[in-house]
């Protein structure tokens, strides 16, 4: 749990976030002193206690399986940044 | 001078025919174009379009169907919050003028309710920072002091409602992003119960931890708005279907009984003498008014804020992820999808939001999940259960709201760990999921600046809650104060 484990380039990989070198050294630098206040979790005895995901005194909401309204696909297209003939256009996936 | 009234005050000349709401929102326009310069709370504001739905409204109040809780009243939403065919941006360069196609849930209460939706007020991108410095676009001033941050990440709409820019406002609390610029500007914040107020139309941060809360002038007008906010709503799994009080009866001025827990935990070092003063003297007050004070201890306190920023940063890479180019925002073209995502993101997200993403997607990365991730989960119930355990003794718990007033502009902006600190007070309430409310107690002096009074309340017990602050504010004048003309 050392912060010094953290290898921003490569988690920015894995985020699919490119950075700057500039970026790189600065978040490392950075994010080394938030990882070494983190550190101080370990000083408590957890090995009893079931983890908190969220607060709420809910569990498994579900819902009927029924068709509902839902935006047409001029609105849902709306806000893309490359469309045409109804659908979203991406980069070639498959050669 | 209509727009410095509150929302009970206006009710009455609008429902009376002595104002309009086309006046009033006329108020609220002339006080933006001449104030707003200065402040920079507003990204946008479509003129004509507030004024239209003035217009609705005063034809609604003409004809006598007028029994809406905020018929005529202009709110501002904070830009993380969808309305219909107007922007929402997040305070970010990623969203790149996307335009929302439907409205959120609280913006549909907002107008079944009457009120006009006006604006879109700053904040840190995608709700991350504590004073407004992260909004992609312009930096928020503090009203009392325009060299000075209001708070974050809701900071435009701390400081419109404080400027008299608008009446009221939303904003979204995720470790304390309603209840800090509250305090920092001088209004009222509510961060309700999680699960209380939908969130379906949110732009989620962390989706365990993020509510949407009213700003207003006064605990009135808090209530009136939470009544409207609340409630079930099937498009959100979280939000529980518990009945919504009247909150506003609730505020008849009586604390005699009640039982106020001060945490010795949240009066340490750190805390400028100032305020630590000030929350005393607030708590004094209650006791004068009947209400019963007892120490208690939240043991778990000092480990909240690296609790959250695992909790938070972890939530915010898996939710921030959708945000690839693809459907929606900004895109960079690449030389495979893979590049088109990296280069997309690294040129539409800022520092702020960049180091979270990193933070949290290490905390959940194979080999790190349980160190981090999982420890952080087993720590945050010990915090809840401080909580519950506290609120068998005790009706509500009585803190300061943030270890200092206003800070300067570029003070912290270079140091994370120090901004983090900066909502050390606010942050328990989400992890916890309880309630909470800030309202000013006080000032500091050379320069004046205000203090605001932290109020934590069980899960769902907003109505204890708003009665206590409401019976601190009557007793006092502290709202009424009202911050200098900007030069």
């Amino acid at each position: 749990m050392a912060a010094t484990d953290l290898n921003v380039k490569y988690v920015a990989h894995l985020a699919r976030l490119s950075l700057s070198a500039e970026e790189e050294q600065k978040f490392g630098a950075q994010l080394g002193n938030v990882l070494g206040y983190i550190e101080k979790l370990r000083q408590l005895d957890v090995s009893k206690v079931e983890p908190t995901a969220h607060a709420t005194p809910l569990s498994n909401i579900t819902r009927p399986d029924e068709t509902r309204p839902s935006l047409q696909t001029e609105e849902a297209l709306r806000n893309a940044p490359s469309k045409a003939n109804g659908l979203f256009l991406v980069p070639k996936i498959v050669e | 001078m209509l727009n410095t009234l509150t929302i009970s005050q206006l009710r009455q000349k609008l429902a009376k025919r002595e104002i309009s709401s086309r006046e009033l929102t006329q108020a609220c326009i002339d006080n933006v174009r001449k104030v707003d310069g200065q402040i920079h709370a507003f990204l946008s504001l479509e003129e004509q379009d507030a004024l239209a739905q003035a217009d609705a409204a005063d034809k609604l109040l003409a004809s006598d169907g007028a029994n809406k809780p905020l018929l005529g009243i202009p709110v501002g939403m904070k830009d993380v919050i969808a309305v219909k065919n107007h922007p929402l941006g997040c305070g970010s360069k990623i969203l790149n003028k996307f335009v929302s196609p439907y409205d959120a849930t609280v913006t549909e209460k907002l107008k079944a309710a009457g009120a006009i939706i006006f604006g879109r007020l700053n904040m840190d991108e995608f709700a991350m920072g504590s004073s407004t410095e992260n909004s992609a676009f312009v930096t928020t001033r503090n009203p009392w002091d325009t060299s000075r941050i209001p708070g974050g990440s809701s900071g435009g709409s701390a400081a419109a409602v404080t400027a008299d820019e608008c009446i009221a406002s939303l904003g979204s609390d995720t470790g304390g992003s309603i209840r800090q610029p509250a305090a920092l500007c001088g209004c009222v914040g509510l961060k309700p119960t999680y699960g209380r107020v939908s969130r379906y139309g949110l732009v989620a941060f962390a989706s365990s931890l993020d509510q949407i809360g009213p700003f207003t002038k006064d605990i009135r007008d808090a209530a009136t708005m939470l009544g409207v906010l609340s409630g079930h709503d099937p498009r959100d799994s979280t939000s529980v279907p518990e009945p919504v009080p009247d909150y506003v009866a609730a505020l008849d001025g009586n604390v005699k009984g009640l039982k106020l827990g001060l945490p010795k935990e949240y009066f340490i070092g750190g805390v400028d003498p100032k305020v630590t003063a000030a929350v005393q003297a607030a708590v004094k007050q209650l006791q004068s008014m009947g209400a019963e004070v007892v120490e208690i201890s939240l043991p778990h306190t000092e480990y909240a804020v690296a609790t959250y920023y695992i909790v938070a940063t972890a939530e915010a890479s898996a939710n921030l992820a959708r945000f690839d180019g693809i459907r929606y925002g900004l895109r960079v073209e690449g030389t495979d999808p893979t590049d088109l995502y990296s280069k997309t993101r690294g040129a539409g997200f800022g520092a702020e939001v960049k180091r979270r993403i990193i933070l949290g997607t290490y905390v959940l990365s194979s080999g790190y999940y349980d160190a981090y991730y999982l420890r952080a989960q087993k720590v945050r119930t010990l915090i809840r259960q401080d909580f519950l355990k506290a609120f068998e003794k005790v009706d509500a718990i009585v803190t300061p709201t943030t270890p200092t007033a206003a800070f300067k502009v570029g003070e912290k902006s270079d140091d994370p760990m120090q901004m983090y600190l900066s909502d050390i007070f606010t942050i328990s309430c989400n992890l916890a999921g309880i309630c909470g409310v800030s309202l000013p107690c006080g000032f500091t002096e050379n320069p004046k600046l205000p203090i605001g009074l932290q109020i934590l309340g069980k899960p769902f017990g907003e109505s204890n809650l708003l009665k206590i602050a409401h019976a601190y504010e009557q007793a006092t004048a502290w709202h009424k104060e009202k911050a200098p003309a900007p030069k």
